[in-house]
């Protein structure tokens, strides 16, 4: 027990790993299945004790293979990974008992252990990104969860699919390579790749560096923003959510752009840290109004979208919008919204996804007018969808809100109380969007086409309605989730002093 | 004068920028799936070329303790641009086999006759 405990940071990542070789290795889509349900169902144990752990003792360091950081690999868990390695392994335990019968459907019965051993892959990539303090490991990481979501992009039935996958390649490769373009920099001023030695060497760097400084963060920030489709480098992200097979699209809306995000916060608070504030970059500015942008032009293309996943892409979109402003935002309110708006988001686009991926699973389509009155056909699915898209919103009483909330104060805190008004506006189109899909399944008469319709089997609502009843849970008690999250504020901005 | 010397002593960086470059606008100006790879696979050499130029150091060795040896060349940006070469590969590949499918499924590997297809 003692020998399993002292290596849990290694094993969050080996065991996804080893499970994804082993999926491929058993080729039949059953028993694939299992070990993908047994290996999903670890992780968030394994996060759960490394997160109770930094909560209570501090930091975690872990040194792979042995070798001492800084020269070796070294694993650091903090308050900030330590959350986001949470999220990403609850959110995958919870959603993964609705792939068996949707990967069936959609992938099909040769191709279902493939699938499974790229979503453990995947799985490893993130997890590894986000546990990871040395920053070139981090772009292995990256790449092995981009390549193995570009498969699952176009394990999609529609052959658009394949040029979603393909597009998405060529733009997560550039964003990457931009990322090792900055690393290079740093290391170049640095002569180190461990995250906490970096930071402490750029913190004392003489002002003749400062040029060089600011070319790493240039190449940084648009690489990750790339990754995280941050307003206008998102051209990838529609039709990469709109034709992957309906249980990819749930777990890479809950999950990859979020660690993107986290890598930003990261470098841009950890390991800039204090070196960011004077160089006299305005990259507040910046993420500030691409994130507006971003708001306000995803929402409103979102309202014009008849394909439902594509419509929910747009919605992302403006998601990683409030995120990013959050970021901007900058100080403990915003930064805290914006970081539980990343758990926040993750829960209810998890169960919005969900519910399209049970109504491909029941008609076959996620088109909005061949949905006409499908609420009373499957009450519980868009009950749950309409939960969640109240989230979206940010009604009052649900997760979303407060997000907005902790956003909102924030803004006022800094005095820019047009930005709380931006922010209400924003939410507005929402209300658009989402009352589209409400009224036409709510309240049309029941179309012929989804008569025979009706709710998914358990093993499909039941994770569903977990992440609806979440997003009500997490918008009442949020000691769970902004608690920890003003925590992980609070560390950040202490860096910064 | 001074100037075209200092660029003569550090023409291999300009190389770099204009392997980078040239590799970054072949992915955006060209239509061809395959042709997009190739620029993608120049930009991602450059940068091996940009972490492996400042770690040589002329006349340096390897890292080996020895009084004969006082000079090293750094090895780690070698080993980095290993793994690097192996992910390039990797994307490399996987960018392959996906225009492959792509031609199977649309009869064409031009981004540009495929758009009008599907809509996009």
């Amino acid at each position: 027990m003692e020998l399993v405990s002292s290596h849990l940071p290694a094993l969050q990542i080996v065991i996804p790993l080893l499970g994804g070789l082993l999926a491929a290795l058993l080729r039949r889509g059953v028993p694939a299945f299992a070990l993908t349900l047994a290996v999903s169902w670890i992780m968030p144990v394994i996060s759960a004790v490394l997160l109770d752990r930094v909560l209570t003792g501090g930091p975690i360091s872990y040194a792979l293979g042995g070798w001492p950081p800084p020269w070796g690999i070294e694993y650091r868990v903090d308050v900030l990974n330590g959350f986001v390695l949470m999220l990403i392994s609850t959110i995958g335990a919870v959603i993964v008992p609705f792939a068996r019968r949707s990967v069936a459907l959609e992938v099909g019965e040769r191709r279902e252990a493939w699938f499974y051993c790229m979503y453990l892959m995947c799985l490893t990539g993130l997890l590894g990104v986000t546990i990871t303090g040395d920053a070139f490991n981090a772009f292995v990481f990256l790449e092995v969860s981009s390549l193995s979501t570009y498969v699952l992009i176009a394990l999609g039935r529609d052959r658009r699919a394949l040029v979603a996958a393909f597009r998405y390649l060529i733009m997560g490769t550039i964003g990457a390579t931009f990322y090792v373009i900055g690393v290079g920099f740093l290391y170049l001023l640095t002569g180190s790749l461990n995250m906490v030695d970096m930071a402490a060497r750029l913190a004392a760097a003489p002002p003749e560096m400062a040029r060089a400084m600011v070319a790493a963060l240039a190449f940084l920030t648009v690489g990750i923003s790339l990754k995280l489709a941050l307003f206008p480098l998102h051209s990838w992200l529609p039709g990469a959510y709109a034709y992957a097979p309906s249980w990819a699209t749930v777990f890479l809306s809950a999950t990859a752009t979020k660690v993107a995000i986290y890598l930003l916060v990261r470098f841009l608070f950890s390991i800039f840290g204090i070196a960011l504030d004077f160089r006299g970059l305005p990259i507040v500015e910046i993420l500030l109004a691409l994130s507006i942008a971003a708001m306000f032009i995803a929402s409103i293309i979102a309202v014009y979208q008849n394909n439902l996943k594509r419509m929910l892409a747009y919605s992302s979109l403006a998601q990683i919008g409030y995120m990013m402003l959050g970021i901007g935002i900058g100080n403990l309110a915003g930064l805290t919204g914006g970081l539980v708006h990343l758990v926040n988001h993750a829960m209810m686009k998890a169960a919005l996804f969900l519910a399209l991926g049970s109504l491909f699973y029941r008609i076959g389509t996620v088109r909005l007018a061949e949905i006409a009155g499908i609420g009373r056909k499957m009450p519980l699915t868009m009950g749950a969808f309409v939960v969640a898209g109240l989230g979206i919103i940010g009604t009052p009483g649900t997760a979303g809100f407060i997000s907005k909330w902790y956003l909102a104060v924030g803004a006022l805190d800094r005095g820019w109380w047009i930005l709380v008004f931006l922010l209400v506006v924003s939410s507005l189109i929402s209300v658009l969007y989402i009352g589209r899909v409400i009224e036409m399944a709510w309240f049309r008469p029941v179309a012929i086409q989804v008569a025979e319709a009706k709710d998914p089997p358990l093993s499909m609502l039941l994770p569903l309605l977990i992440l609806a009843a979440a997003t009500v849970y997490f918008g009442i008690d949020t000691r769970l989730t902004a608690g920890i999250a003003a925590q992980v504020a609070e560390f950040l901005l202490g860096g910064l002093r | 004068m001074e100037a075209f010397l200092d660029f003569a002593d550090r023409y291999n960086y300009v190389i770099t920028i204009f392997l980078m470059i040239a590799g970054l606008y072949i992915v955006v100006a060209r239509s061809n799936m395959v042709k997009k790879l190739v620029g993608l696979s120049i930009f991602q050499t450059s940068v091996y070329l940009l972490y492996l130029e400042p770690a040589k150091i002329v006349g340096g060795t390897a890292p080996i303790i020895d009084p004969a040896f006082t000079v090293y060349s750094n090895p780690l940006p070698h080993v980095l641009i290993l793994t690097a070469i192996v992910v390039g590969v990797g994307t490399l590949a996987l960018g392959l086999a996906l225009v492959v499918r792509i031609n199977e499924a649309f009869g064409t590997i031009d981004d540009d006759e495929i758009k009008p297809q599907d809509g996009g």
